[in-house]
């Protein structure tokens, strides 16, 4: 589905990202996990177009995407949820879905708003309120929630877990089974190593730009140097 | 005097203000909503004024048009140098350190300013207002309103309605105030936040043409320097109600315009640009955001 091939990232005179290539498959889950600053948002945001790779090709569905600008990337059924959420604080839960659902034709919200309402009951008690008053947990609810409302095929997901509560994050990654689980193939990129290896097929391993390691899920869970450095083993 | 008198007076300046500020309000909705998008303060807005008040001028006193071909026409060609500004002067500078982008602005100003006198020479035109002369009397005659008072300040009451009912309720306008709260969360949304700017421009734009015509209906010296001061104005105005918001924008141009017609009237005309700066300067020691402005939220 997803097709990352030798790309290279650069801010300025740093080189951020070396000849990664990774292919994420109809239907996986499949995580990215590494330590702060090894590469893994700079991964994902030039996957959506918001970074420049100066090498290589990513192929969405059998389409080049590369070079194609963040906004047109979402039509062609990539949605990418961002580091923080990055939800529209000011504006109001439903509004934010709106946004989300930008890219499809009007007729179609509703229903979809509704959907996302019974996965997110939460959000439907606050759909009036802005996203500013909303908890954490809550937050990344309608990140995720507004993700899903253009319909992806594939959802990118950038630290769902982060400054979340324990109770929170188990929850959080529930939902990220259960969107699996109902057709959407997911790349979640995570420093909780753990958790993401617990629910993905496979996973990557990623070091100061470079990929060093793979395998499926369970493997990495059980590998040596993986344990010693990120599982605390 | 006595006390009807003094009543009537007050009256009086209040409408006055009323207009005056309805204009402010007018420019500083310019102001405040490419503030609010693009983060950048364009000081060439009030030459756009100028641009627009020169066209309708033309159209009217030298074409012999109708008021409403001349207004429409300059907010037409308003739009299009307004698209035209963002897209040559601060598109290239996007990325660019903000005081590049205000001096950038700056220059801008000073290149309509020299334009128009290149074209349409320095000696002052005489603006024939778009609005038929002629007043509504109140109180038996003792308190008249021009038409042109009237009009003014409809006409900011009906911007205002309508602004606020496409950036609430239009897919368009929501876009325009996620791009404003948060670029790249709304590139990942599909939102085309160039295409947004640019539409900010173009709706900015064709609301200083309305203000231009405006004021130069109610003060008709047009020369290629006539946007500037009002344009200043209108800044303080929007920074006043708290930049970067649509209700503070008509709040701060509506007092300052009241602020100026009473100072002017009951204090000292000379005085009244210091005493409306001087008001500015105190709000903003007061409340740095301004009276509406959002408090500055430091980003996680």
């Amino acid at each position: 589905m997803l097709k990352v091939n030798d790309i290279n990232v650069y801010y300025g005179a740093i080189h951020a990202i070396k000849n990664i290539s990774f292919e994420v498959n109809d239907g996986e889950i499949v995580t990215l996990i590494g330590a702060n600053g090894a590469g893994k948002s700079t991964t994902l945001q030039t996957v959506s177009g918001l970074l420049h790779s100066k090498t290589g090709s990513i192929e969405f569905l059998g389409k080049n995407i590369m070079g194609v600008p963040p906004h047109k990337v979402v039509a062609h059924g990539l949605a990418h949820v961002p580091e923080g959420r990055r939800v529209f604080l000011q504006m109001s839960v439903e509004e934010n879905l709106e946004m989300g659902a930008y890219t499809r034709p009007n007729s179609e919200i509703a229903d979809s708003i509704a959907d996302i309402y019974q996965r997110f009951p939460r959000l439907k008690e606050r759909r009036r309120q802005v996203a500013g008053t909303l908890s954490g947990g809550e937050q990344q609810m309608l990140a995720m929630g507004r993700a899903m409302m253009s319909k992806p095929k594939l959802l990118m997901l950038d630290e769902p877990s982060m400054g979340l509560a324990p109770i929170l994050v188990e929850q959080i990654f529930d939902i990220i089974q259960e969107l699996n689980a109902a057709g959407t193939t997911i790349l979640l990129v995570e420093q909780n190593a753990q958790m993401a290896l617990s629910i993905a097929h496979r996973g990557y391993v990623l070091e100061t730009g470079k990929i060093v390691a793979t395998g499926t899920g369970h493997e990495l869970l059980e590998d040596e140097s993986v344990k010693r450095a990120y599982l605390g083993g | 005097m006595d006390f009807s008198s003094l009543l009537l007076g007050l009256l009086d300046n209040l409408v006055r203000g009323l207009s005056l500020g309805s204009v402010y309000a007018i420019i500083a909705l310019g102001y405040t909503m490419v503030y609010g998008i693009a983060k950048m303060l364009n000081f060439a807005h009030g030459d756009v004024i100028m641009v627009g008040a020169y066209i309708c001028f033309f159209a009217t006193s030298t074409y012999g048009l109708p008021p409403v071909v001349g207004i429409l026409l300059s907010m037409a060609v308003c739009t299009v140098l307004g698209i035209v500004i963002e897209r040559l002067a601060y598109k290239p500078l996007r990325q660019a350190p903000s005081l590049a982008v205000l001096i950038t602005a700056i220059g801008v100003s000073y290149f309509l300013q020299n334009a128009a006198q290149l074209l349409w020479t320095s000696s002052p035109k005489v603006f024939s207002s778009v609005v038929p002369k002629g007043d509504v009397s109140f109180f038996g005659g003792q308190l008249s309103v021009t038409y042109l008072t009237i009009v003014t300040i409809v006409v900011c009451v009906v911007i205002m309605l309508v602004l606020t009912f496409f950036t609430n309720k239009t897919k368009m306008g929501k876009a325009m105030r996620a791009c404003s709260e948060d670029k790249g969360a709304a590139q990942l949304m599909g939102i085309d936040v160039n295409a947004t700017i640019s539409i900010t421009f173009a709706i900015g734009s064709a609301l200083a043409a309305i203000a231009g015509v405006l004021l130069c209906s109610a003060y008709p010296n047009l020369t290629p320097t006539t946007g500037s001061m009002p344009g200043i104005k209108a800044f303080t105005a929007a920074v006043f109600g708290g930049i970067g918001s649509i209700p503070g924008a008509l709040l701060g141009g509506l007092l300052l315009g009241i602020i100026e017609i009473f100072a002017g009237s009951y204090i000292s005309t000379q005085l009244s640009n210091a005493i409306v700066f001087g008001v500015l300067i105190i709000v903003l020691l007061v409340k740095p955001a301004g009276l509406l402005g959002k408090k500055i939220r430091e980003k996680v």
